[in-house]
C-alpha cells in the first residue's frame, strides 16, 4: 500500500462555513476510494481540491510524492467525471472525447487510434458522430468517462457520477464502473452519497460530515464496525438505543442498562467505562424472532405496530417501553404475525454495539 | 389547426404595424428612386433611371469605402469590447450583475444627440480628455481630436456598444460555465477553454451583434455630422445633404434604397449562415 494522492490537514471555508476541516487522508494507487456523506458535507469540495479547482485555505495535497497544491486543473494528472457530465454541446461524441487529446497536440492518427479504443471501451462506437444532446442518460454517462479515461489520468475523480440516473440504470453503471476500474487500473476517487453505489464500488469509504472523516474503512468494516452515531445511521438504519454502561466484563462484552429494557450485553471497539452514556447501534436484519439461545444473547418481548412487505425480506417496526424497533424478519412471517402481536425478539451481543456519546 | 390560428392572432399587431411603418415606406422609397426629381424640391411625374445610374458617380466611391470601413472596424471594436464584458457579467453572481446591467442601459435615459454632443466637449482642445492627454505629453498642446475618422469612429463605437453588449449577455448568460471547468480539466489553458468553448457556444449571440452593430453604424448620419469632418462623411451624410440642401428626394430614395438592398442581402446571407446544414466540427478549426 503506497500512499499514491495524500491529503495533508486540508482546510477550506466558504465564507463563514467550513466546507472542509483540517482532513488528512492518503489513498493508495489503483484503490477505488468513496467519498461518502450527505450533502454538504464537503466530499465534492475535497474532490475539487483534488482536481484543482479550489485551493485549500492550508494544508497541502500530494499525489505520486509531488506537492500538487498550487498546480492549476490543466496541469494536474488527473481528470473528472462531472456530476452534470458536462459535454461540450456542440461537439460530437468523437471531438467531446477528442478534445484532451487535441489540447494536447497529439497527431490526427494517434487521436483516432485512442478515441476509437475508448469508444469501444465504452461501448459507444455506434454513436460517435451524434451529439450529446442525441444521447440518453446512460450514454452521456460514459462519454463523460471516456473523455476522462482516454487522457490516460494517474486519478479519475467522480463526482456523483450516477446520481441523474434511474435505479435500473445506476446498478447497469456501478457494474460498468467496476469492469472499467478493472481494465485501466487506475486510481478513483468516487463521490456519492450513496452509501449503496460506495459499499457495491470500493475498496475503501471515507465517512464525511460537517467537513470531517467521521470512520475511513472497508466497506464490512463500516457496516459492521461502526465507530459512532453518526456513521451507524449513516450506514444502513441501525436501531440505536441510549443507554449507561453498567459493568465492562472480562470477555470482552459489556452490560449496557437501557431505560425500559433493562441490561443488554453489548460490544465496542473502544474500551467503556462504568457510569459512560452510550448508544447501542443494531441492525434490522441482526434482530430475530425467537427464544434466547445463550447467555451472550439479548433477548426482549416487543409489541408489533406495522409492517412493510418489501419481498426479499419483512420490515417490522416494534414497540417495547416506548422504544421503536425496526427489525428485518425472513418475508414467510407476514402471514404469521398480525398487528398488536406480542413478539419475542433476539439479537447477539456481538451484533449489539456501544459507540461511546462522546465521540459525536 | 386553432393553435396555428391563434398564433396569426397574436402576430398580427406587430404584423400591422411593421406594415404600416416600415413596409410603406420602404416601399415609398423604392419607388422614389425611380422617379425624375422636381427643381422644387418635389417629385415629378413620369419614371427615370437617371438616379439609379447617378449612383455611379465616382463621388459615391470613396464614401461608400469609408462608410464600409468604419462600420467594420466599429464593429470589430465593440465584439472586442462587449465579448470580455459579457463574459464578466454572465460570470458574476448577486446585485453588481444587475448593476452592471443597469449601466449598460443608462445611457439611453439621456438624448442621443445630446450624448454625441458630450463627446464633442470632451475632444474639444480645451475639453476634458485632450486636457488630460496634453498634460501628459501624449498629445501636443492644442491638437484637435475632433473632425477626423478617429473621432468618428471613438464615439461610434461608443453609442453602439449597449446593443453589442445586450445581445452577447443574453447568450452569454445561457452558458453553462460549468463547461470551462471541463476543458481545463481536460488540460486547455483558461484562455484555449475561452476559445475553444466559450466562443462558439456564444456564437449566435456575436452574430446577432455583430449585426446589429453594423446595420446601425452603416446608417450612422449624426456620429459623423457632429465629431467628424468635411472628410469624415458617411452614406448616411450624403442621403442628409441629397435631402436637406439639395432637395433632390428621387436621389436620396435611390441612395436609401441602395443601403437597404445591400443590409437585405447581408441579413439574408446571416440567417442563411444560421440555418446551414449542422456537421460535426472538430474542437481545433
Amino acid at each position: 500500500m503506497d500512499d499514491f494522492l495524500i491529503f495533508d490537514r486540508v482546510t477550506k471555508s466558504f465564507g463563514a462555513s467550513r466546507a472542509v476541516n483540517e482532513v488528512s487522508l492518503s489513498i493508495s494507487r489503483g484503490e477505488v476510494f468513496s467519498l461518502l456523506g450527505p450533502s454538504g458535507c464537503g466530499k465534492t469540495t475535497l474532490l475539487r481540491m483534488a482536481a484543482g479547482f479550489e485551493a485549500p485555505d492550508s494544508g497541502r495535497i500530494l499525489l505520486n510524492g509531488k506537492d500538487v497544491t498550487a498546480l492549476p486543473p490543466e496541469k494536474r494528472p488527473v481528470n473528472t467525471v462531472f456530476q452534470s457530465y458536462a459535454l461540450f454541446p456542440l461537439l460530437s461524441v468523437f471531438e467531446n472525447i477528442a478534445f484532451g487529446l487535441r489540447v494536447k497536440k497529439r497527431s490526427k492518427a494517434e487521436i483516432t487510434r485512442e478515441v476509437e479504443a475508448m469508444l469501444a471501451l465504452t461501448q459507444l462506437t455506434d454513436h460517435a458522430q451524434k451529439r450529446p444532446s442525441q444521447l440518453s442518460g446512460g450514454q452521456k454517462q460514459r462519454v463523460a468517462i471516456a473523455r476522462a479515461l482516454v487522457n490516460k489520468p494517474e486519478v479519475l475523480l467522480l463526482d456523483e457520477p450516477l446520481a441523474a440516473l434511474d435505479l435500473k440504470l445506476r446498478q447497469h453503471m456501478l457494474t460498468e464502473l467496476r469492469r472499467l476500474h478493472d481494465e485501466v487500473g487506475i486510481t478513483f476517487i468516487y463521490v456519492t452519497h450513496d452509501q449503496g453505489e460506495a459499499m457495491g464500488l470500493s475498496n475503501r469509504i471515507a465517512v464525511m460530515n460537517e467537513g470531517r472523516i467521521m470512520q475511513l474503512g472497508g466497506p464490512i468494516e463500516l457496516y459492521e464496525k461502526p465507530q459512532n452515531r453518526f456513521v451507524a445511521s449513516f450506514i444502513g438504519d441501525a436501531n440505536l438505543l441510549a443507554g449507561t454502561v453498567v459493568s465492562v466484563m472480562n470477555t470482552g462484552l459489556n452490560k449496557i442498562q437501557v431505560p425500559g429494557l433493562g441490561e443488554l450485553l453489548a460490544t465496542s471497539s473502544l474500551p467503556l467505562s462504568v457510569g459512560e452514556t452510550v448508544e447501542l447501534s443494531i441492525r434490522p436484519e441482526r434482530i430475530k424472532q425467537g427464544e434466547k439461545s445463550d447467555a451472550s444473547t439479548n433477548s426482549l418481548e416487543a409489541v408489533l405496530d406495522e409492517t412493510t412487505y418489501l419481498g426479499s425480506s419483512l420490515r417490522c417496526v416494534l414497540v417495547t417501553s416506548g422504544h421503536r424497533l425496526n427489525v428485518d424478519l425472513p418475508p414467510q412471517f407476514a402471514a404469521l404475525l398480525n398487528k398488536g402481536e406480542k413478539v419475542r425478539l433476539t439479537f447477539a451481543a456481538s451484533h449489539t454495539i456501544a459507540l461511546p456519546s462522546s465521540v459525536i | 389547426m386553432k393553435r396555428r390560428l391563434n398564433e396569426l392572432l397574436l402576430t398580427l399587431p406587430s404584423f400591422a404595424w411593421l406594415t404600416v411603418f416600415f413596409v410603406f415606406p420602404a416601399a415609398i422609397v423604392m419607388v422614389l428612386a425611380f422617379k425624375p426629381s422636381d427643381p422644387l424640391g418635389g417629385v415629378a411625374a413620369g419614371w427615370t433611371l437617371d438616379q439609379v445610374k447617378e449612383l455611379g458617380d465616382e463621388q459615391y466611391l470613396p464614401i461608400l469605402w469609408r462608410t464600409l470601413w468604419l462600420s467594420g472596424a466599429t464593429t470589430i471594436l465593440c465584439l472586442a469590447l462587449a465579448v470580455p464584458m459579457s463574459f464578466g457579467m454572465a460570470r458574476i453572481q448577486g446585485p453588481l450583475k444587475h448593476v452592471l446591467l443597469l449601466l449598460v442601459i443608462v445611457p439611453f435615459w439621456t438624448n442621443f444627440l445630446i450624448r454625441v454632443f458630450a463627446w464633442k466637449a470632451l475632444l474639444h482642445p480645451q475639453g476634458l480628455i485632450s486636457r488630460a492627454l496634453q498634460s501628459c505629453g501624449i498629445i501636443e498642446d492644442g491638437a484637435v481630436l475632433l473632425y477626423n475618422d478617429y473621432a468618428v469612429l471613438l464615439v461610434m463605437v461608443y453609442t453602439q456598444l449597449p446593443f453589442a453588449i445586450l445581445p452577447l449577455y443574453a447568450a452569454a448568460d445561457k452558458f453553462d460555465f460549468g463547461l470551462l471547468e471541463a476543458a481545463r480539466d481536460l488540460g486547455a489553458s483558461s484562455f484555449r477553454a475561452f476559445r475553444s468553448v466559450f466562443l462558439p457556444a456564444i456564437s449566435s449571440g456575436i452574430g446577432a451583434a455583430a449585426l446589429m452593430v453594423f446595420v446601425c453604424t452603416l446608417g450612422m448620419y449624426v456620429v459623423p455630422d457632429v465629431v467628424g469632418g468635411t472628410d469624415t462623411e458617411m452614406i448616411g451624410n450624403k442621403i442628409a445633404q441629397r435631402v436637406q440642401s439639395d432637395r433632390n428626394l428621387p436621389l436620396a430614395s435611390a441612395l436609401s434604397a441602395a443601403l437597404l438592398v445591400g443590409v437585405s442581402f447581408l441579413m439574408i446571407g446571416a440567417w442563411w449562415w444560421r440555418n446551414r446544414d449542422y456537421k460535426p466540427k472538430e474542437a481545433n478549426p
